[in-house]
């Protein structure tokens, strides 16, 4: 595929999920995996979840930053400034009619009616594409990554943690595995 | 002058509100509310009201509505920019380094170690976002609080996803449109 062809359809891609994206950076983040990696296959399933690590990781935004990183892997700079501009242009857009006609829409009925639904129907999304990766995670065998996938999951849902500490504990485990593993192979 | 206030206002927005969404909430508060009083107490409420109701994240949405209240849509588009650059600096080097060096053992051990707790993030905030639906924000779990419909809608939801190969954003419209109209039935 030529170079403005992939643009263009990370531009189409990155808009029309961004325009769609209710309730938080982790949806767009669901909906990013299902477009790259399942429907278009251009970036790896354990890769897709690097960068979502990595834009976890940076400050700002997980749905811009989830556009820059998917956008910078695809196509380098170009890439990503095209992804972040996507990504901004519905928002920016929407809230700057709403700044204008803001009583209406809190008041309107079926504003109201219509997102509430739209709710049940991220939800049910996310725990689908949760299932699908948390399978994927399972079939590795490694209790270790279980028991990561369990602890993060409680530490967040039920103990509110600051999802910064939690990337640093992982990191910092994965780093103490590694050195131990090397001691080992040298003995 | 305001622009360049405005800017860097943002800007410490973007590069110090780290995991994302309500992380930033605070923040903003800050600035916009405490430091400069471009938003009262009660706008700023109704400003975390819109971004719930809208697509986009916090930070992005209080940007805009912030500059377009402040100097119109060059202020807008200013302190969009000036939330989005540290992002934009950060994430690419991060991502660079990612792209160079993942082969080396240390680095994907840590990565192996991440992957887990990345699939837990997501799925403690699809079960946020689920409770909310189903029991309403006041966090007040009990039986007769449940709002049956919503289930009834997730359920559904499910459901098409699993048999029909229907897009995503489908199944978020048509689950909305879905609660719209049986809400019609019940005012008739």
């Amino acid at each position: 595929m030529n170079k403005q062809k992939v643009l263009w359809k990370i531009f189409i891609s990155t808009l029309y999920l961004s325009a769609f994206t209710f309730g938080g950076g982790y949806v767009i983040v669901t909906l990013m995996k299902k477009k790259f990696v399942d429907e278009l296959h251009w970036i790896e399933e354990d890769e897709m979840l690097d960068l979502v690590a990595i834009a976890q990781s940076a400050p700002g935004a997980i749905a811009v930053n989830g556009a820059i990183v998917v956008g910078y892997k695809l196509m380098g700079v170009i890439g990503a400034l095209v992804a972040i501009i996507a990504t901004v242009i519905p928002p920016f857009v929407i809230i700057s009619l709403i700044s204008v006609f803001y009583t209406l829409f809190k008041q309107s009925y079926i504003v109201n009616k219509m997102l509430e639904g739209m709710q049940a129907g991220v939800g049910a999304i996310i725990l689908s594409v949760v299932f699908e990766m948390a399978s994927g995670i399972r079939r590795e065998h490694n209790h270790l990554s279980m028991a990561i996938l369990l602890t993060a999951f409680i530490a967040t849902a039920l103990f509110n943690i600051n999802v910064i500490y939690i990337i640093l504990i992982c990191g910092a485990m994965g780093t103490f595995k590694a050195l131990s593993d090397k001691k080992r192979s040298i003995q | 002058m305001i622009l360049l206030e405005l800017f860097w206002s943002f800007l410490q927005i973007g590069l110090f509100s780290f995991g994302g969404g309500y992380a930033a909430m605070p923040l903003i508060e800050a600035q916009v509310v405490s430091q400069h009083a471009w938003l009262t107490m009660n706008e700023f409420t109704d400003l975390i009201t819109i971004s719930q109701m809208t697509p986009g994240p916090i930070a992005i949405n209080s940007a805009t509505f912030v500059g377009i209240k402040i100097a119109g849509i060059t202020g807008a588009l200013v302190a969009t920019i000036g939330c989005i650059l540290p992002s934009c600096i950060l994430v690419m080097l991060i991502a660079r380094l990612y792209l160079k060096y993942r082969n080396i053992t240390l680095i994907q051990d840590i990565l192996h170690s991440l992957r887990p707790a990345v699939v837990a993030m997501i799925a403690a905030a699809g079960v946020s976002i689920l409770t909310s639906a189903f029991w309403g924000s006041d966090g007040l779990i009990s039986l007769h609080t449940t709002n049956w419909i919503m289930i009834m809608i997730f359920i559904g939801c499910l459901l098409l996803m699993k048999t029909k190969k229907m897009g995503l954003i489908t199944i978020m419209v048509l689950a909305g449109i879905c609660n719209v109209c049986i809400s019609m039935i019940g005012v008739i």
